[in-house]
């Protein structure tokens, strides 16, 4: 009897406990939002969200050109990331020397291991002045931050992408190479192609990780607040314009780097929930 | 015959590509090693992790900020794993696939990819301000277990996963209930995967800058209560590199940082090896 009562507050604590996850997200919303949303309700979304410029000393809060600067490093981490990513996982799947690739997975994990701010001081110590030197422009751009982020977002694509293919059943490749296909064709059109919700969804996460890097873009990326018109061109993203100023912002500007945060937020979540049902659909 | 050719030297040209991407993958690692463990090793000596910083970190060491690291890492570690062990044990031995299971999941997933700046600003308006912990050890520590509780819960379900389940019909069977079951033959067994679980959080934590930073302040005193401000040595590396204060004490900290992680990753994997994959 007391046995059985013990059973059932047991599993209601866990239960409880079960739910942290979900309140803890719940929690970040309600208080970011309730932070930000008055700012953006008294400038009107579209001021916000599409004005040009951010003078918080006269008021003036408009994030288009950190949502620019967002999606330049964003698509230069990805044209960097995807390819070498994919790369990566069919080595790691398909052509594997085990020598090679017991130098490739450690290396893989330790570049998921290493900290933001390393690779931040990496690249201002070494590939700043390589852009600066040898393509001009002031080094601290949105070249330098893509090449970064483009191997920072690597383990993200690897890891996910790999581990689809590897749930491919070994009929798939059995039977390209059977029909007379050489190896790379039935990897190409065979299990790539079969792979492509998980391969997808692993894209996806690693935009959202690319979107959300702080520490190293503010290292690397100069800062400027204005329209990027070229790849040499020093940026701010959303993640460092909060990173920057939150240290001695109070009042309308406060609650400005808080609507920020709703902002990206907001794309996070997107990008997370696309990526969720991509992966489900796979396992389903 | 001609396209018999073609073909093969297709392959031959993506093989080569192939190559080419998993090198430099290493090739860049190995970089990044390279140029911060050149500089940054020798000054590395036994007075620089034991001395605290003088005159905002330009000479002395980086004391303060070993403690301060270290504390905010045991306070995520310590709300985080009971959260993540027990969210694991639920999904895994108290539930089936159901509308429940599917919104926690979901939680997690999230979770695990919200950036940790939001994290930063979450930790600043709720611990810091709302419930008025101030700059604080605990303000940062509960922000970094609120971040590393994916991780928790991911690794503790991985461990619980490869436990056979005839382990849990013989406690069934000689009577035990279902709490009996999961403590004494269920966690007993998942205890190096939870371990691991935990040494990986420990390396996140350590190197944790963005939300540390707004939660947990930059002060270079040695903290001596859970409500003292503190800087741990990321947010020290951050502040030497960026405010160009002293680049050699920077590589030094860095190259702590960097030794920090290599040596978290190589116990994670032996532990892996030894305890998980060879009985799964």
């Amino acid at each position: 009897m007391i046995l059985e009562i013990k059973e059932k507050i047991v599993e209601k604590i866990l239960l409880l406990i079960a739910f942290s996850s979900i309140s803890i997200l719940a929690l970040i919303a309600i208080f970011i939002f309730g932070e930000g949303l008055p700012l953006i309700w008294k400038l009107g979304p579209k001021a916000f969200i599409l004005g040009g410029r951010w003078v918080p000393s006269q008021g003036s809060f408009g994030i288009l050109p950190m949502i620019v600067g967002s999606f330049w490093v964003t698509l230069g981490a990805l044209l960097l990331g995807i390819p070498l990513g994919l790369a990566c996982a069919v080595f790691l799947n398909e052509w594997t020397p085990p020598l090679a690739a017991t130098f490739l997975r450690p290396a893989i994990q330790l570049l998921a291991a290493i900290p933001s701010v390393i690779y931040g001081f990496w690249g201002l110590v070494v590939l700043v002045p390589l852009v600066r030197n040898y393509l001009g422009g002031p080094g601290l751009s949105i070249l330098s931050g893509s090449l970064i982020l483009g191997f920072m977002i690597l383990p993200t694509i690897i890891s996910i992408s790999e581990d689809s293919l590897r749930a491919l059943p070994p009929t798939y490749k059995a039977g390209g190479l059977a029909l007379g296909a050489t190896h790379w064709q039935t990897i190409w059109r065979v299990l790539v192609p079969a792979a492509r919700s998980g391969i997808v969804a692993s894209i996806i996460l690693g935009m959202g990780r690319a979107i959300g890097e702080t520490m190293a873009m503010i290292m690397i990326l100069g800062n400027a607040v204005k329209m990027p018109t070229s790849f040499l061109d020093s940026a701010r993203t959303l993640t460092t314009n909060i990173g920057i100023e939150m240290g001695y912002a109070s009042g309308d500007h406060r609650q400005a780097l808080f609507a920020t945060g709703i902002v990206l937020f907001f794309i996070i979540m997107i990008l997370n929930s696309l990526a969720i049902f991509l992966s489900r659909r796979r396992t389903g | 015959m001609m396209h018999f050719r073609t073909r093969f030297i297709t392959q031959g040209i993506a093989k080569i590509l192939i190559w080419v991407a998993a090198l430099s993958t290493i090739g860049v690692m190995i970089l990044i090693l390279f140029q911060i463990l050149k500089e940054g090793l020798p000054v590395l000596h036994l007075r620089f992790f034991l001395d605290s910083p003088r005159s905002m970190g330009r000479e002395g060491g980086i004391f303060s900020t070993i403690i301060g690291t270290l504390a905010l890492t045991v306070v995520a570690i310590i709300f985080a794993t009971p959260l993540g062990v027990g969210t694991a044990i639920f999904l895994r031995e108290y539930t089936r696939e159901s509308r429940i299971s599917r919104l926690i999941r979901f939680g997690t997933d999230c979770l695990a990819g919200i950036p940790s700046i939001i994290f930063g600003l979450f930790g600043f308006v709720f611990f810091v301000i709302t419930l008025n912990m101030g700059w604080s050890i605990l303000s940062g520590g509960l922000t970094l277990a609120a971040m590393i509780l994916p991780t928790i819960i991911s690794t503790t379900e991985e461990a619980i996963k490869a436990i056979p389940y005839s382990f849990r019909e013989v406690s069934y069977s000689l009577g035990g209930t279902r709490w009996q079951t999961v403590t004494r033959a269920v966690l007993p067994n998942a205890i190096p995967g939870i371990f691991t679980g935990i040494i990986l959080s420990v390396g996140r934590s350590i190197g944790e800058t963005a939300a540390v930073i707004l939660t947990a302040g930059s002060s270079l005193i040695i903290p001596t209560s859970l409500f003292s401000p503190s800087r741990t040595m990321a947010v020290h590396f951050y502040i030497l590199a960026r405010e160009g204060i002293s680049m050699e004490m920077a590589y030094g900290t860095g190259a702590t940082l960097i030794l920090l992680v290599l040596a978290i990753n190589i116990v994670a994997n032996w532990f892996l090896n030894r305890y998980i994959r060879h009985r799964a």
